[in-house]
């Protein structure tokens, strides 16, 4: 789905920020991965070849960095992602039943389910003394329950679409 | 005048902080958001002085919606009293934390009226390896976990000569790097978060330090991007520190250069292991690299390089301002000084403490903590991550320093305390333990990338009830295979948190049984 907080990908402005990069730091691949994603939101396959000609490695290389980590996606992510804290401090205070009514809330709610994204576990967000924690659109929660995480979604939503 | 004191740290953010400081601002209140006291279960925790640097008191669980109905006062039901004097604070001893929750994180001027900079001062007054011996002597050792004496850490890449990037002529520039370990990935743990949010240029003074003790000259702060919040405190710092001249070229007019950048993560614990944090700096998969060479003489693309955790460095400034003879008569035994404890998960009063190394396990759970949040009894407490051992509740008189938890089964890790209650299944537990590895390992040595699939598929038959006995055994020796054959912390940790599930608390890998028949 479109998202209104990125840019559609343009091969222009990828290109105008990944040369920079290329040029100027000692191993740049993950940092022109983390470029690309933080302006269109993902790494479309087009930038893989891009990077691997500005850095001068091979596209295999690149694929390699970008299959590594967890955070880089090759599609564009939903408007509100929410991501919930799967590690054991969350899980000591219910992480697994939050994970269990957040999916139901979302079985209920198409709408919903198509705004959030599916919930990729997140582990820990540094908010281990007032669990279960979540990130909703990039902002942190604490104490979640599914009346709050939709509280949340709600705020997030309302800011994306007034800026 | 009135001033009001309102965390902007993420935790505090988490429970509405930010819309408690908007409500104070439109009633006309002047407003500073200062960092967290570390008293997590009292977020928003609003405090107001009669001038700016006068003392405080508080009010705990605030909302935006009581800001809006009045201004909060004395009778309230949610009135702390006087800040400092608030039992979980005043028992604390704090050094690296000294300044966090008290002021503005990123205000210079703070930063100096409360101490910031002496530390650097008495450094820069001193050669590099005065610098060195003092951190030597202070007895501090690595907070991320290893417990590596930072100073002997220090001399070896202190006696190494700078050298040029690995692929570069011997012509080009040589470097050495300090680089901060801020992938605080284990669970349970927040003060590496906490610290950079509530006073970022502690961090960036002791890497300056650092950087005159070694001959340094770059820094990177390898901060995971799940800290979004302390990304931006961090760098605003950066930027503030270089406009006061505290980074960059001839630092407070001395001969120092040097100067720090920010690294994001992307979502790799392992990258939290310094080999694989190297690799992931030169841009690269973050696989482990196999030591030696050591980092210290061949680190970051190919230069000596100090890799320190964030609350080590942190130490630094109070150890340079207030003595290392002070600070070493802290702790017992070998763990000198202060460790910052973190306590999480189910606990009724969760936040920070630091103290002395030696405080028993239970004093902190109990004593700070005041036991389970639910109220149900307690059943089991990991100590130091993902990777740490489930101790029993009987076991906590354990002293929380380096070697003892280690006689006692357990590793200290970066000093977090996860409190379970008595509904958690350790079996589950257990095998969470093995799926994170499978989900985290690097890839690149067998036992941590295939032991751990083994693992989770072992005790998922044990849990089944399938040829238990065998099962058991098979799932012991595979562990054995992971402690002793993986090549990082990852694979040869993994098995501490099983192991320990699995003989404390046997009958949760039994009951399934019963239950599947």
């Amino acid at each position: 789905m479109s998202n209104a907080r990125y840019p559609e990908w343009q091969p222009d402005t990828a290109q105008a920020l990944i040369a920079p990069i290329a040029a100027a730091e000692p191993g740049p691949v993950l940092l022109c991965l983390q470029a690309v994603q933080a302006h269109f939101g993902y790494v479309p396959g087009d930038a893989i070849a891009m990077i691997a000609s500005a850095c001068n490695v091979s596209r295999a290389d690149v694929h390699g960095v970008f299959t590594f980590y967890a955070d880089l996606r090759d599609t564009p992510p939903p408007a509100v992602p929410v991501r919930l804290c799967a590690a054991e401090a969350c899980q000591a205070v219910g992480a697994r039943q939050l994970k269990a009514d957040w999916s139901a809330a979302c079985g209920d709610d198409a709408g919903l389910a198509a705004l959030t994204g599916v919930d990729e576990p997140i582990f820990c967000l540094g908010n281990c003394a007032l669990g279960p924690a979540a990130l909703v659109g990039g902002e942190l929660l604490g104490r979640a329950d599914v009346s709050r995480l939709k509280a949340a979604v709600s705020c997030a939503q309302a800011a994306g679409e007034g800026s | 005048m009135t001033v009001w004191f309102v965390p902007r740290d993420a935790a505090a953010r988490s429970m509405g902080a930010d819309a408690v400081a908007s409500a104070l601002e439109a009633r006309g209140e002047t407003v500073v958001r200062n960092g967290s006291r570390g008293l997590l279960w009292m977020e928003p925790l609003v405090e107001r002085a009669e001038e700016r640097h006068g003392p405080r008191v508080g009010w705990s669980n605030m909302t935006a919606a009581q800001i809006e109905a009045g201004l909060p006062n004395e009778q309230s039901e949610q009135y702390v009293g006087r800040v400092e004097e608030i039992d979980y604070l005043a028992r604390q001893n704090r050094w690296i934390y000294e300044r966090v929750g008290i002021t503005d994180p990123t205000d210079p001027d703070d930063y100096l009226a409360y101490g910031g900079l002496a530390g650097l001062k008495n450094a820069l007054a001193m050669s590099g390896s005065e610098v060195v011996q003092a951190v030597t002597d202070s007895g501090l050792r690595g907070r991320g976990g290893a417990g590596f004496p930072a100073g002997i850490k220090w001399r070896t890449v202190a006696d190494q000569p700078p050298a040029p990037h690995s692929g570069e002529s011997q012509a080009a520039p040589a470097h050495k790097y300090i680089c901060v370990n801020a992938d605080e990935g284990d669970s349970g743990t927040f003060a590496d978060r906490m610290l950079m949010e509530g006073d970022p240029f502690c961090l960036l003074e002791g890497m300056t330090i650092a950087a005159h003790a070694v001959g340094a000259d770059r820094g990177l702060v390898y901060l995971r991007s799940e800290y979004p919040d302390a990304i931006a405190t961090l760098q605003s710092a950066i930027w503030i520190a270089r406009e006061q001249g505290w980074l960059g070229a001839n630092i407070l007019g001395s001969d120092l250069c040097f100067d720090v950048e920010i690294r994001v993560g992307a979502g790799s614990y392992v990258c939290g292991e310094e080999t694989a944090m190297l690799e992931s700096l030169e841009g690269r998969r973050g696989m482990v690299r196999a030591k030696p060479p050591l980092p210290a003489i061949k680190g970051l693309f190919g230069t000596p390089t100090v890799i320190n955790n964030v609350l080590t460095i942190a130490s630094v400034p109070s150890i340079l301002a207030r003595g290392a003879k002070a600070y070493a008569a802290l702790g017992q035994n070998r763990s000198l000084g202060t460790q910052v404890f973190q306590l999480a998960g189910n606990i009724a009063r969760g936040g920070i403490v630091e103290t002395a190394f030696g405080i028993s396990a239970r004093e902190l759970i109990e004593d700070f903590g005041g036991g389970t949040q639910s109220g149900r009894p307690l059943r089991a407490v990991q100590i130091g991550g993902p990777l740490g051992a489930y101790l029993s509740p009987e076991k906590l008189d354990v002293a929380m320093e380096y070697e003892a938890l280690i006689e006692a089964g357990g590793m200290i890790g970066h000093g977090g305390v996860v409190l379970f209650d008595d509904t958690v299944n350790m079996a589950e537990q257990a095998r969470f333990a093995m799926d994170f590895c499978v989900e985290e390992s690097c890839g690149k040595c067998t036992p941590c990338r295939i032991g751990a699939v083994r693992g989770v598929e072992t005790i998922d038959k044990i849990r089944a009830g399938q040829n238990v006995e065998a099962n058991t055994e098979l799932l012991r020796d595979l562990c054995d295979v992971m402690t002793h054959g993986s090549l990082c912390a990852m694979g040869g940790l993994t098995p501490n948190p099983v192991l320990s599930a699995l003989n404390s608390f046997p009958e949760d890998f039994a009951s399934t049984v019963i239950a599947t028949g």
